[in-house]
């Protein structure tokens, strides 16, 4: 009885155990999936970027000499490591805290308003926050650069 | 806590959740409220800053109290969102262990160390 059943169901693909190598890049994200994942991602950058950013809260607001320190570090470079890729570092961060703000406060409107739980608004939103959180890191990523 | 060992053990579920879930939840209203008022100020600046402007937005004893508590914050969110992290992708007892500490050395490192940066100036 169920052997006649199971024969007329279409077989679909079963995943008991996810393969990174065989499976993920087959596998269709919808882009409220890209951006919870990337919320992830930008979560555990800045926990493995926290003492950096320590660094700047420290010598910023410390003294006059290490404010100085802390321009230089980006103009000329620090640690035999050039401007430029401290300047990256912090792009990278300008980018997590973004997406993390921004996806944050969309998970927090979604917890509070029972209305934007649908996958419409969950479609929406998550293009909403990628847009903001990448347009705001290219503007800013900009000035940090000196293009403007 | 309510009693938790005995016969009222919980031995299903993730009880713990829901307490966890709200405090990642409030932590991170906090934070962006602190990113708020902080945004706010440096907006509110005028001309190029310099040292004098930037450590003088946390020179208040209100800012200052304020960023006390929201690295407190940071800290409680952080140690959340990591021990997720490692709950879901690290299976081996021992390994998810060293990382729970490594987790909680890094965090109370950092917050030791911006604290001490917070009210030496």
């Amino acid at each position: 009885m169920s052997e006649s059943a199971t024969n007329t169901v279409k077989k679909r693909p079963e995943f008991r155990n996810i393969n990174a190598f065989k499976d993920l890049p087959t596998y269709r994200l919808p882009v409220a999936g890209i951006v919870s994942i990337l919320h992830r991602i930008s979560g555990l950058i800045m926990f493995f970027l926290m003492p950096f950013i320590v660094w700047m809260f420290d010598t910023s607001v410390s003294s006059e000499i290490s404010f100085s320190k802390f321009k230089s570090a980006f103009n000329i470079g620090m640690l035999g490591i050039p401007g430029a890729l401290w300047k990256l570092a912090a792009l990278a961060l300008m980018w997590a805290f973004l997406h993390h703000l921004i996806a944050g406060l969309r998970h927090l409107w979604m917890d509070t308003h029972h209305e934007a739980t649908s996958k419409e608004f969950g479609k929406s939103s998550a293009v909403v926050t990628l847009a903001v959180s990448i347009g705001l890191t290219l503007i800013l990523g900009a000035k940090l650069f000196g293009l403007y | 806590m309510t009693v938790n060992y005995g016969s009222k053990r919980l031995a299903v579920g993730a009880h713990y959740g829901l307490r966890d879930w709200l405090a990642q939840r409030i932590t991170a209203a906090l934070m962006a409220l602190f990113t708020a008022i902080l945004l706010l100020q440096v907006v509110l600046i005028q001309g190029p800053i310099g040292y004098d402007q930037w450590s003088g937005i946390f020179s208040p004893q209100w800012m200052k109290a304020l960023t006390f508590t929201t690295m407190i914050a940071l800290l409680y969110h952080v140690w959340i969102g990591m021990r997720d992290i490692w709950m879901d992708y690290i299976k081996p007892v021992w390994l998810r262990l060293v990382l729970h500490v490594f987790t909680i050395v890094w965090l109370l490192a950092c917050t030791g160390w911006s604290m001490q940066a917070l009210w030496r100036f």
